[in-house]
């Protein structure tokens, strides 16, 4: 069936099987290969992506429920050649080691500033938790997020 | 230890050690990774597995006429198809044969039955639904404790002369030493302990994509590998393939942990598919699959006894092990060592006499047990030694800390030699200790904790302190000890210096998150001083990197981070033959310091290492014998293990309505020798804290008495999350290792090994009981609360 979803701000369009999950169409019809498969079960979080501004697992959404609607990736966080401060954070903390989780993460801690911008460490753990990370026990990317909070809010201060 | 100053590159990097941002990040922050499942080639297939519903049962067909005919399917392979190559059985990396396509049984749930190749990975499972497979189900052996049992049934009929199911017995120490110190000790306490099966599942599962040429009869693979190069030689012996027209490319690796050592039944189905088709054969597995059929770990079923004196001198441990295997002996290690490192087990402690038997088996479960950060299975020898101290702790009702204190070995032990034989490099145990109780405040803990204890009123959680000390044994290893299938354990590095003074270093080691491609720069730009930002490391394609075995066993470091550093130590002195060239002195006249040769005496005479390159690379006139250019090229052969080790102490409090466990504090003080980057070591330690919490309280790959398994996906086996880990507070000594050339130790594997221990013995500390075993789930907690321990590996009673 044929689907149209506005991806990173582009329309695309395709025509696929009705059961086509969303990390799939992203991946395999539009090689937007940023969003990552890991469970199968909405466990991991490697899948998450934003459909009309709310991160959800791509992995257990069916491409044809984002017809007509907004998909933001991982892609889409980097603009103008300056990496967005969740980004930038995620670097600067060492908050990614094989570097699998982050794109799930990245889009899940975005979501989450936006919503809040200067979260405590306990709101970014509760925001974080429904992604699953093996390599960095967690910490740094819980600092990763503080230093995206600190260092957007310096930006708009200044 | 006095600090040398390091200095700063124009980028802002250090010429050296010290925290450096990863080289590799830029890439996974975009989104840019480039992962096994990101590969795509024009004109690719999709293989997907049909799997074994049985743990046990004869094959009498299997009919693929109607996956044959659905339209987008391009090849049904099954058992019968391999053995005409004869592929249908693959060696182990244990010396066993294991099945690629099953042809007589299936011996596990979710073994490999056929594979089927179609133009999308849609349709090529829904062709698997099409193969009907006729089974007769046999009986099951899903507890290893059942499997020597005289009606057993046989699960490998398959190996000639073969009546039980015993793999092996094997020991180490000395029995008789040990029978006689615990005739005589004053205490003797003896307890049951499982370490239980649990799975590494990296965020990314195993997958490969194959591509054969049949034109240039070029085989090309990327795949989830953490050994490329063995893997290469392997394909070669395996499948009769020229190994110099094999290509192992093993891209980005989204984790791996032990689990992608091996090689896997998907794999050789997507080599099969691809020459059998003609075109390239993607096949990565899903979440179950890997979960239910690669690399387990641990299953490990222990009788550990300590004999000690009544004022706490430990004077001899002897253990008993039952090992599960599952159904093919394809455990990973060193062949020398069937139970791996095991026999480390006396760990950090003073102990005169010791003796291990293990006896391993066979069972109705997926093979493997060698994985998850275990450095060849210190990880259950340090979660023995450590709960065995508890459990003498808890007799002689003596504090934990103390008694460990009593025990270590000192200083002046170094280097030490074990009862089984191994020799600890270099250690100074008790300062690391220290250390550990003066960041936790151990003291007041204990205060806290004892005046909680004295309140009546007092209805908050129960408080425990829980200690671990690890010795770990890492960098495998001394080739005249040490192969995997006759690969000697040593690793090649070569270092390509150009004429403008940028370097490439390949590198045999591959990394799946270590971030060898930051390390390893600076590992080179200590010895040579040019910025790690002008060296690329290149690695993870075996034509275009030398020979090694590859990351695994906190290997990387220890072995191939020598080969690295030798390598830059050589083109250091061949640029200062150079330099007595240019400067026309003697090389004996030459000083070198920050990266530049200068005359003794006159350092404005003098050239850096970036003027040398070009000067190598000139045609200035070099002494007789040298050739020019300054690459060197290096095989490492270690001359002994490296041992880290650390103190690791946790806090939990226990709800005793609900025995959920909080993890309040975890404090991890690690030696791993100088750390090259400090913020990366941090990494990997904060990563292995977190497994510790997972396997002490979450993960275990159960199964019920039929051989089902109960822990086939995430929402089964449990991993932690932020919520369950606490903010780490670690701590560092830095005793370096004698023999290697920076004196590093590796660390990958440390925090894993070392912290179960304390998470466990914290919890128990909380309950004031002596044993309970992983994980300690608040279903596991209440029925110890109760007197009714659980046995968390098996769903039968």
């Amino acid at each position: 069936m044929q689907v149209t979803v506005t991806v990173n701000g582009e329309e695309t369009s395709g025509d696929i099987e009705p059961r086509l999950l969303l990390v799939h169409y992203l991946r395999n019809h539009l090689g937007l290969r940023g969003t990552h498969w890991g469970c199968d079960t909405s466990n991991c979080g490697a899948c998450t992506v934003w459909l009309d501004g709310l991160p959800v697992k791509s992995c257990t959404t069916l491409a044809v429920q984002a017809d007509g609607r907004r998909v933001r990736t991982v892609e889409d966080l980097e603009t103008g050649g300056v990496l967005d401060p969740v980004q930038e954070g995620f670097v600067q903390e060492h908050g990614l080691q094989c570097g699998f989780c982050t794109p799930g993460m990245l889009m899940m801690a975005r979501a989450l500033l936006d919503r809040d911008p200067d979260p405590d460490t306990t709101t970014i753990r509760e925001a974080i938790s429904g992604n699953l990370c093996r390599c960095t026990g967690y910490e740094n990317i819980v600092r990763a997020v503080r230093w995206a909070a600190e260092h957007t809010t310096a930006e708009v201060t200044a | 230890m006095t600090v040398t100053e390091v200095p700063t590159s124009a980028a802002g990097n250090p010429i050296g050690f010290g925290r450096m941002i990863r080289k590799e990040d830029a890439r996974f922050v975009r989104g840019q990774g480039n992962y096994v499942d990101d590969i795509n080639l024009p004109g690719m297939l999709h293989g997907a597995l049909l799997r074994s519903s049985y743990a046990h049962a004869r094959i009498v067909s299997i009919d693929t006429t109607a996956a044959e005919a659905h339209p987008k399917v391009k090849a049904v392979i099954t058992g019968k198809i391999l053995e005409t190559l004869k592929l249908a059985w693959m060696p182990t990396l244990s010396g066993d044969v294991q099945s690629v396509l099953a042809t007589d049984k299936v011996r596990f749930q979710g073994q490999e039955v056929a594979f089927v190749v179609a133009e999308d990975e849609y349709a090529a499972r829904d062709a698997l639904e099409l193969i009907e497979v006729e089974y007769e189900p046999l009986g099951v052996v899903a507890d290893a404790r059942r499997a020597l049992l005289p009606d057993a049934p046989l699960i490998r009929d398959d190996l000639e002369g073969r009546t039980d199911n015993k793999i092996y017995d094997w020991e180490a120490g000395d029995a008789a030493r040990c029978d006689e110190v615990f005739a005589h000790a004053d205490v003797v306490v003896a307890e049951d302990i499982i370490y239980p099966r649990v799975h590494p599942a990296p965020m990314e599962t195993c997958g490969a994509v194959a591509s054969m040429d049949k034109v240039t009869g070029k085989l090309t693979i990327w795949t989830t590998t953490q050994a490329p190069h063995a893997h290469r030689t392997l394909y070669a012996l395996v499948a009769g393939l020229p190994e110099h027209k094999i290509q192992v490319i093993s891209p980005d690796i989204g984790g791996g942990f032990g689990n992608k050592v091996g090689i896997y039944p998907g794999y050789v189905c997507a080599i099969v598919g691809s020459i059998v088709t003609g075109a390239p054969v993607k096949w990565v597995e899903d979440r179950s699959e890997n979960l239910m059929s690669t690399s387990f770990a641990r299953d490990y079923h222990m009788h550990g006894e300590i004999a000690a004196t009544r004022d706490g001198k430990v004077l001899g441990l002897r253990v008993n092990v039952l090992a599960d295997h599952g159904a093919f002996n394809g455990v990973a290690q060193p062949t020398k060592f069937p139970a791996g490192f095991f026999h480390i087990f006396t760990g950090s402690y003073d102990y005169p006499a010791a003796h291990c038997k293990v006896t391993a088996v066979y069972s109705n479960k997926a093979p493997g047990g060698v994985a998850y950060a275990c450095s060849f299975r210190i990880t259950e020898a340090v979660y023995l030694v450590e709960r065995m101290m508890d459990c003498l702790a808890f007799e002689l009702k003596r504090d934990p800390a103390e008694l460990r204190m009593q025990n270590l070995l000192r200083p002046e032990q170094f280097p030490y030699t074990t009862p089984t034989g191994w020799e600890y490099d270099s250690g100074d145990y008790p300062r690391a200790l220290t250390e550990a109780m003066r960041i936790a405040g151990y003291d007041e803990l204990r205060r806290e904790q004892a005046a909680r204890r004295a309140d009546p009123s007092d209805d908050t959680p129960l408080m425990g302190i829980g200690l671990s000390f690890f010795t770990e044994g890492v960098g495998a290893g001394p080739r005249k000890h040490m192969d995997i299938l006759g690969l000697g354990m040593a690793d090649g590095c070569e270092l390509r210096i150009h004429p403008t003074g940028k370097a490439q270093l390949r590198l045999s080691v591959q990394t799946q998150g270590q971030g060898h491609e930051t390390t390893f720069a600076q590992i080179v730009s200590h010895v040579i001083g040019i910025p790690p930002e002008d060296i690329e490391v290149i690695h993870g394609d075996t034509d275009n990197t030398p020979f090694g075995l590859g990351t695994y066993g906190s290997r990387s470091t220890p072995v191939s981070g020598a080969a690295a550093a030798v390598a830059a130590q050589r083109v250091k002195e061949k640029a200062r033959i150079v330099a007595a060239a240019a400067l026309e002195c003697s090389v004996d006249d030459l000083e070198w310091e920050h990266g530049r040769w200068f005359v003794k005496g006159d350092p404005e005479q003098g050239k850096t290492m970036q003027e040398l390159a070009m000067a190598a690379h000139s045609s200035l006139e070099l002494p007789e014998g040298v050739e020019g250019h300054l690459d060197a090229s290096v095989v490492y052969n270690p001359p002994n293990l490296t041992y880290p080790f650390g103190a690791y102490i946790c806090v939990v409090d226990v709800d005793p309505q609900t025995g959920v466990v909080k993890v309040r504090r975890f404090i991890a003080v690690d030696d791993c020798g100088p750390r090259i980057n400090p913020m990366i070591v941090e990494g990997q330690i904060h990563g292995g804290l977190a497994d510790g919490i997972g396997m002490a309280l979450m993960e275990v790959i159960a199964f019920d008495a039929e051989g089902n398994n109960l822990g086939g996906s995430f929402m089964d086996y449990l991993l932690p999350t932020s919520m369950e880990c606490p903010s780490w507070e670690l701590g560092e000594t830095v005793t370096p290792s004698p023999h290697h050339p920076i004196g590093a130790k590796g660390v990958g594997e440390s925090a894993t090994v070392g912290s179960p221990a304390a998470v466990v013995n914290a919890v128990l500390d909380a309950l004031q009981i002596r044993q309970a075993d992983m994980p300690l789930t608040p279903a596991a907690v209440w029925r110890a609360m109760q007197g009714r321990p659980l046995r968390p590996d098996l769903a039968i009673e």
